[in-house]
């Protein structure tokens, strides 16, 4: 009981840092939205290799841009438990009388709210500029990809998290592990015409099949099938919050 | 009953001892102070002792709760206020003391009527719905002080609860720590490293310095190894004679002469002065100053260590860790 009370007032916590900064909401949407919009309305003529004719490059790329923008807030999130650590706050958050285990998952609950938010504004936008969703079913299913794809990579930023002495390290991060996920995920192009190396490390790239799933869910066309994106994906969710919860619990605090 | 009880209690980081085999305890209801300079071990022992940092050998109890291995016990029976802010600046004051409230697995409306009581001492309900981020350096700190007694914990530590703040703001702050003392008999533990801190607030004072506990005692009895007060007087004139009847006197504990200047150890100076002056005009002595120096704990830390605290307080380390701070804005 306690446990869940410190999982909730930590994701309560989140909730009001996230609505009080505007900033940051407007920030984690633009960049989705404009790769949106150069590369949807940039390549919207073209036979991209590997995409069947009957479905548009906007409505391929609509899903993949969600994925990505879940994977970028995602990330952050797990790895902002360095911000707390810069700021002081994680030392009040670890002397309470709370296994380190909730305060991981209230974290993760946390993040994953705020993810799901900017997944879903994300594709209302995309809904404002003429990307139809078939039906309420569907979205449910994608709502349930989204969630998977968020728990995944906060389990991932929070392995990072607390290997990390502070956030200096974020940038060889974004560079390395988030960008190339992103562009190896399938996002915003089918990974058909890949080279068989890269094609094998997009598999392990839990991403991909977030992004499949999300395109089976929206507009049908998947390469996996939504069955087995969402058992592979709900494999990584599992490991990486294990993993996460895992290093987290062994990280020192000060 | 002990509030803390602490045997050979050492913390080694990859080789280098920062707590290097102290041992003391601390009864109920005492203000307890560890002073000492910066890099001493202050901060690694309350760290040890509120269960942030493992120990590597030795055993502390906080409040009849083995540290190692009952650390929720331990956890909800103190307070703390560490050295940095541990606020969330993106929350209001009342919405940081929210959630240390369930944190700590109190009931909403205990919560509630424990938020407005702590304010109340603090004298922050007035600013209770601001964002922390508008609040100032000793607004803060009168904050965490708050939300350390939020959950009514047995000890409270307090870990350089003055530093960084002015001078206004650090008396008021020694007396919110006296009154709450006094009114709740909670066990306060304190680190410092400003000689008036210790010497004004604390009971007992454990003299800290390279991880070790060099002395420990009432601020008073610690000060009592110096022999108490030192009048220096300078003087002009036929002394021989003069410092021949002073040596002669039995409540002067020493005296040295030096440079024209004969310092004199004796307990209660003021009083002795003025039969000083008198008795150098009757031997034909001009005085030409008086000075009169109560020892410090400043004093009594030289004495032990032959060095002074101010030579290396962590001012360096301060500006270097506001400049972090800074940058990492």
């Amino acid at each position: 009981m306690t446990g869940f009370i410190s999982v909730y007032v930590l994701w309560l916590r989140e909730m009001k840092r996230f609505i009080r900064a505007k900033s940051r909401i407007i920030g984690m949407l633009s960049m989705p939205l404009l790769f949106l919009a150069f590369m949807g309305f940039g390549f919207s003529g073209l036979s991209i290799p590997g995409l069947d004719r009957s479905v548009s490059y906007m409505s391929f790329l609509v899903p993949g841009i969600i994925g990505m923008g879940i994977l970028f807030n995602s990330m952050f999130a797990g790895i902002s438990v360095l911000w707390d650590r810069e700021f002081g706050f994680l030392k009040e958050i670890m002397v309470a009388p709370v296994k380190r285990i909730y305060i991981a998952l209230g974290r993760i609950a946390g993040g994953a709210t705020t993810a799901l938010v900017q997944g879903i504004l994300i594709l209302l936008i995309s809904i404002g500029v003429g990307f139809a969703v078939p039906s309420v079913f569907a979205f449910l299913s994608a709502l349930v990809f989204m969630a998977l794809i968020s728990v995944t990579f906060i389990g991932l930023g929070l392995v990072f998290a607390s290997k990390m002495k502070d956030m200096q390290g974020f940038n060889l991060i974004m560079n390395f592990i988030i960008f190339p996920m992103f562009f190896l995920s399938g996002a915003l192009f089918p990974l058909d015409n890949l080279p068989f190396f890269i094609k094998v490390i997009s598999y392990i790239d839990p991403l991909t099949y977030g992004v499949d799933g999300l395109r089976a869910s929206l507009i049908g066309f998947s390469v996996f099938g939504i069955f087995f994106d969402f058992a592979a994906l709900l494999a990584f969710s599992a490991l990486f919050v294990f993993l996460g919860t895992y290093f987290f619990e062994k990280s020192e605090s000060v | 009953m002990y509030a803390i009880k602490v045997e050979k209690l050492t913390k080694k980081f990859n080789g280098f001892t920062a707590v290097d085999d102290i041992s003391f305890a601390v009864e109920e209801g005492e203000i307890f102070g560890l002073l000492g300079p910066n890099g001493a071990g202050k901060t690694t022992t309350i760290n040890m002792l509120s269960t942030i940092l493992n120990i590597t050998s030795g055993t502390a109890e906080v409040a009849g709760y083995d540290t190692a291995r009952q650390k929720d016990n331990v956890r909800k029976s103190i307070g703390i206020v560490f050295q940095d802010p541990a606020l969330d600046t993106k929350l209001t004051g009342r919405e940081n003391l929210e959630f240390h409230g369930m944190m700590y697995g109190m009931r909403r409306d205990e919560i509630k009527a424990r938020i407005d009581e702590v304010l109340e001492l603090v004298e922050l309900s007035d600013k209770a719905d601001v964002l922390v981020e508008k609040y100032s350096g000793g607004m803060k700190r009168r904050l965490e002080i708050a939300r350390g007694l939020l959950h009514r914990p047995k000890v409270l530590f307090l870990d350089e609860p003055t530093l960084g703040l002015d001078a206004q703001t650090r008396r008021r702050i020694w007396e919110y720590v006296k009154k709450l003392n006094k009114e709740t008999g909670i066990t306060i533990v304190l680190t410092t490293h400003y000689m008036e801190e210790a010497d004004y607030l604390c009971d007992r004072v454990a003299i800290i310095d390279h991880g070790k506990i060099i002395a420990i005692d009432k601020p008073s009895k610690l000060k009592d190894v110096l022999g108490g007060d030192v009048v220096c007087l300078e003087i002009e004139g036929k002394t021989e004679k003069y410092m021949k009847h002073i040596s002669s006197l039995k409540w002067i504990k020493s005296m040295k002469k030096r440079d024209g200047k004969l310092c004199l150890t004796m307990e209660r100076g003021e009083k002795r002065i003025p039969y000083l002056v008198c008795k150098a005009e009757s031997c034909g002595v001009k005085i030409a100053s008086v000075n009169l120096h109560k020892p410090s704990l400043e004093d009594v830390f030289l004495y032990y260590t032959g060095r002074m605290i101010r030579d290396e307080t962590g001012s360096n380390n301060f500006r270097r860790e506001i400049m972090r701070r800074r940058h990492g804005m």
